[in-house]
């Protein structure tokens, strides 16, 4: 029996497979890597809830054997910080893409980064938005293609890790979906995190993004990944003019601030039965 | 305790009718003219160990009380016309998932920014029809501190029993008016809380069990892991394109809505009168003191004051256009609710409209003139 089918078994709904991903696609890997981090965390399934967004990553909560809410298109942080507010005890873990979390729900995941409050936001980043037909995102890159590039992109990327440590985001790594045993290492740092944490988790999409920037399908896509992400200490190793066209990957940010349900339970013991 | 006379704004009697119905959360962004609801709910909520936050936006404001509803706790936001536009896809969400929510719209003239500090009536087509597809809400206004005390309560009370959102439809004057008001004693009247699932059978998360009208409902984080969406779903609440299940989700919506218990009015002087006036929130308050001195002067004239805007009071609208001579539909806009009446008239009485959005309140003197012309071109 493989470790793949147990998790399938433990924390999918397996009667709502096989889900709607294409062929090839890499989400399926990093939603296995995060029940697998939250397998080795061995939290209590009833404590979990999943907040999605709208677009192909946000399919995966409903596939998932938590409490599992999908919401509406970019404001998944928003319900998420309702329900973490309501019952601070529930491990909130959001989980988005990158239209999702920086394009349209681009003003709460700043927030949310901001306020530091206690979710795990996953944002399953495959530079497009695959749903609606491969069209360019904020992460898609400066000149690639897309369904409404055609010429190519004239937008400069989000590199979203900087952009959510710029906002205040208190553990921050990147991972992907051919290094999945860190990927796995990092969700699981992150869901543990007291505070607002991000893993951009790296995906892909062959059926619009590989295809139209002549990447590859799959396995093309998986050589991508694999000849572009490097560690990031290795990538800081590197000379400059090396790490043109190299992507770190990593742990960015790790650090305790305080966290906003906490200060807030602290003033609500000060000043209940006040009035 | 002896129940004092107090002074209160009618937002502030927003915010106490809402902890009185058991609001334990708010969010919100600041708008005029309905941020003093913000305001007092980050004073008073966490002294009834609630929370309050303010959200970087509108959309955000109702997203996150939503969610909250969805953990349990009974939910507020409140805001005016253009953050009212903000929220209404939001609005449609709660609609579909069916989320408990109460909603307050002051209202403010408009398009757009509009009359930021000035009253007006703008919203009542959005109220029923802002959000996308063909939903259902409860809208309700008051035309009180009072009656925005205690239509607070019922907003909370029917969003629970009907697991729906509920708007407060309020505006300017009589969110900022100041009147005297005495409050209820704790348990003197009745708040309802959403019922939980059954404990001897499976919880089957959008099936409605013999003898309810709505699913019941299990706050996440009590056991029962299951799946919420904006998209049609079946029972499991897993998303389905079915046709047929869509026709019959939609249709259970719809039908929810017609609880008898829904429907509130205010009839002053109809029964034997000719010309009625039909108004509703502060307009209604210079109808009613137009309709008292035009009895006095022996005008056979009456109002009809819809406190469920939405689903208007149809039956008795009907009843209405049946026997009097003409319905003044008073409002402080172009034609709205206007044109629900005139629908349900149908051509049974004349439908005439007052109105204006320029954020100048209608006077009594306007409603005495309109009835006497009225009567003198009989």
């Amino acid at each position: 029996m493989s470790d793949r089918s147990q998790l399938v078994d433990k924390y999918f709904r397996v009667d709502n497979l096989p889900h709607i991903w294409c062929p090839g696609c890499s989400h399926g890997i990093v939603t296995r890597a995060l029940t697998k981090a939250i397998d080795e965390l061995d939290l209590d399934p009833d404590k979990i809830v999943i907040v999605s967004g709208i677009g192909c990553s946000s399919r995966a909560a409903g596939y998932l054997n938590f409490n599992t809410l999908h919401t509406t298109h970019g404001r998944a942080i928003a319900y998420a910080t309702g329900i973490k507010l309501a019952n601070p005890e529930l491990h909130v873990i959001v989980i988005t893409g990158d239209g999702d979390a920086s394009a349209i729900g681009g003003n709460h995941l700043i927030h949310a980064c901001r306020r530091n409050i206690d979710l795990t936001v996953m944002i399953f980043n495959n530079n497009i938005y695959g749903m609606t037909g491969g069209q360019y995102s904020p992460t898609t890159p400066h000149t690639a293609l897309g369904t409404t590039a055609p010429y190519g992109n004239i937008d400069r990327p989000f590199d979203l890790v900087r952009l959510v440590e710029g906002a205040g985001a208190t553990y921050i790594a990147r991972g992907t979906a051919y290094h999945t045993l860190q990927l796995t290492g990092y969700m699981k740092k992150a869901i543990a995190h007291k505070g607002l944490s991000v893993v951009e988790a790296i995906s892909s999409c062959p059926t619009y993004y590989g295809r139209k920037n002549r990447i590859g399908d799959a396995v093309g896509m998986m050589q991508w990944m694999k000849d572009t992400f490097v560690e990031k200490r290795a990538y800081d190793r590197l000379d400059e003019e090396k790490r043109i066209g190299k992507v770190p990957f990593g742990e960015f940010v790790n650090i305790q601030a305080p966290e906003y349900t906490a200060v807030l339970a602290e003033i609500t013991k000060r000043v209940e039965g006040r009035l | 305790m002896e129940n004092k006379a107090l002074l209160m704004q009618g937002n502030e009697a927003c915010v106490r009718g809402a902890l009185y119905a058991g609001m334990k959360f708010y969010s919100g962004y600041p708008i005029t003219p309905s941020t003093e609801i913000a305001e007092l709910s980050a004073e008073y909520l966490p002294t009834v160990g609630g929370t309050f936050i303010q959200m970087e936006d509108e959309i955000a404001g109702i997203a996150a009380a939503i969610g909250a509803s969805i953990a349990g706790k009974k939910s507020m936001t409140a805001t005016s016309g253009p953050g009212f536009t903000l929220k209404q896809e939001n609005l449609g969400y709660a609609v579909m998932a069916e989320i408990p929510l109460v909603i307050v719209d002051v209202q403010r003239g408009g398009p757009s920014t509009g009359l930021p500090t000035q009253s007006a009536q703008g919203d009542v087509m959005q109220a029923k029809w802002g959000t996308h597809g063909d939903s259902a809400i409860i809208a309700l206004s008051p035309n009180s501190v009072t009656e925005t005390f205690y239509l607070t309560v019922r907003a909370f009370n029917l969003a629970e029993k009907y697991r729906t959102p509920v708007i407060l439809l309020t505006d300017e004057v009589i969110g900022h008016a100041r009147e005297k008001i005495f409050l209820p004693e704790a348990g003197e009247i009745e708040t309802f809380d959403r019922l939980g699932p059954l404990e001897d059978r499976p919880y089957i998360p959008y099936g409605v069990e013999e003898g309810d009208i709505v699913p019941r409902f299990a706050p996440f984080g009590t056991g029962h892991r299951y799946n919420i969406t904006g998209l049609f779903h079946n029972e499991q609440g897993f998303p389905s394109n079915s046709q047929e299940n869509a026709q019959i989700m939609l249709q259970r919506i719809h039908d929810k809505l017609n609880g008898e218990d829904i429907i509130d009015f205010e009839s002053l002087y109809c029964d034997d009168a000719e010309y009625v006036f039909l108004s509703y929130g502060s307009t209604s308050r210079s109808a009613i003191a137009a309709v008292n001195q035009l009895r006095k002067e022996g005008y056979k004239v009456g109002l009809f004051r819809p406190i469920t805007i939405w689903p208007s009071p149809e039956k008795q609208i009907k009843e209405l256009a049946s026997r009097v001579g003409e319905i003044c539909v008073a409002e402080m806009n172009l034609g709205q609710y206007f044109l629900e009446v005139q629908r349900l008239a149908c051509g049974d009485t004349k439908v005439s409209h007052m109105g204006r959005a320029n954020g100048d309140i209608l006077v009594p003197e306007e409603f005495v003139a309109r009835a006497k012309e009225y009567f003198n071109e009989r």
